[in-house]
């Protein structure tokens, strides 16, 4: 069954969509705090990315520590970054 | 909202799905005569799913009444069976079925010929065909969806037939509708990298005349100037050994349908 294509309707914004939208999300562990609200985290594929802390998460001062497990978005143009959206108890 | 990967076992209860779909639509394939009414491929494909593990993805999904969409001649997609539209000699019907067994989605499509059908609506189910042959090829890790929806494209456009854009091949596993949308038209080299374990339905809506679409009513979707409109669609997985077709048995090669 076709999928109706609800983009169009909020205007077209291209081929690639919202940026936000193509992520992938991944489960990861915090290696060490870096300058600037960068971490760097240890994906469950042992790869390490450079990630920085979504904007939703500084505006609610949610504190992240190494060894954290927290769940990553990587953008798929750049797999060596990503974005912290969640920190899990 | 991300695009999922899945495992090797979850490809394989996918798959599972898959084959259940690939039995009804072929079975319909092969049933679909002329005289028969659109409603009673839908009381076949009921028979067939009857006993089978899962149960039929579309009905109940957004208030979708039946198990199968059956979209005649100028009608692109979500077709709903009824024991009044009887199909003739040289119509065209695309057959859209899909199931979900474990909480795992399958979903496919076919467009079939009635007796003899006009040259030109002849060309128009080939090329739609090829089309979605062309895009699964492109289904390989390091290509982007972008590739994809080209490849669709640029060989549609080619034959002078034209490419739905309001309807969207899309992610499909625990959810039928999931990350990412796929469009049937796009440039090479933009969008989402493809990576192993993500899986697409991908499904070419193709016109003969103009892309522009009208909706009939809350489901049915047409063509704005009634020309015919052909339709075919797998689940397709991208793997390690390139793209694997999971709505149809592993030892069928060749041409997508």
């Amino acid at each position: 069954m076709a999928k109706e294509f609800e983009d169009k309707k909020k205007g077209d914004k291209g081929d690639s969509g919202n940026p936000k939208e193509d992520a992938i999300e991944v489960m990861a562990t915090v290696i060490e705090p870096l300058p600037n609200a960068m971490f760097r985290v240890e994906l469950e594929n042992k790869h390490q990315v450079l990630a920085h802390v979504s904007g939703k998460m500084r505006k609610n001062f949610i504190r992240i520590l190494a060894g954290d497990k927290v769940a990553v978005e990587l953008s798929p143009y750049d797999l060596t970054r990503g974005r912290i959206v969640y920190r899990y108890k | 909202m991300a695009i999922h990967l899945r495992s090797a076992e979850e490809l394989q209860k996918m798959h599972r799905a898959g084959l259940v779909v690939y039995e009804v639509l072929t079975a319909l394939r092969s049933a679909v005569k002329p005289g028969m009414t659109t409603m009673d491929l839908e009381k076949l494909a009921e028979e067939k799913i009857a006993g089978k593990p899962g149960h039929a993805a579309f009905k109940g999904y957004r208030g979708y009444p039946c198990v199968l969409c059956t979209s005649v001649n100028s009608e692109i997609v979500h077709g709903i069976p009824s024991p009044k539209r009887k199909l003739r000699e040289g119509d065209i019907v695309s057959l859209d079925f899909g199931m979900e067994v474990d909480g795992y989605y399958a979903d496919s499509a076919v467009t079939v010929p009635l007796g003899r059908i006009r040259p030109e609506v002849q060309k128009l189910l080939e090329v739609t065909r090829e089309a979605l042959d062309r895009a699964i090829d492109k289904m390989r890790a390091g290509n982007r969806l972008g590739d994809v929806g080209h490849a669709v494209q640029s060989w549609v456009e080619k034959h002078g037939f034209s490419v739905v854009r309001e309807f969207v091949g899309h992610g499909i596993g625990t959810k039928m509708h999931d990350e990412p949308n796929l469009p049937n038209y796009g440039e090479e080299g933009r969008g989402a990298r493809l990576q192993e374990g993500m899986v697409i339905a991908i499904e070419p809506m193709v016109n003969a005349g103009r892309p522009e679409v009208r909706m009939r009513d809350e489901w049915v979707a047409e063509t704005a100037d009634g020309s015919p409109s052909a339709h075919f669609e797998h689940t397709v997985a991208v793997t390690a050994n390139g793209p694997w077709i999971l709505t149809r048995p592993k030892q069928v090669t060749g041409p997508s349908w």
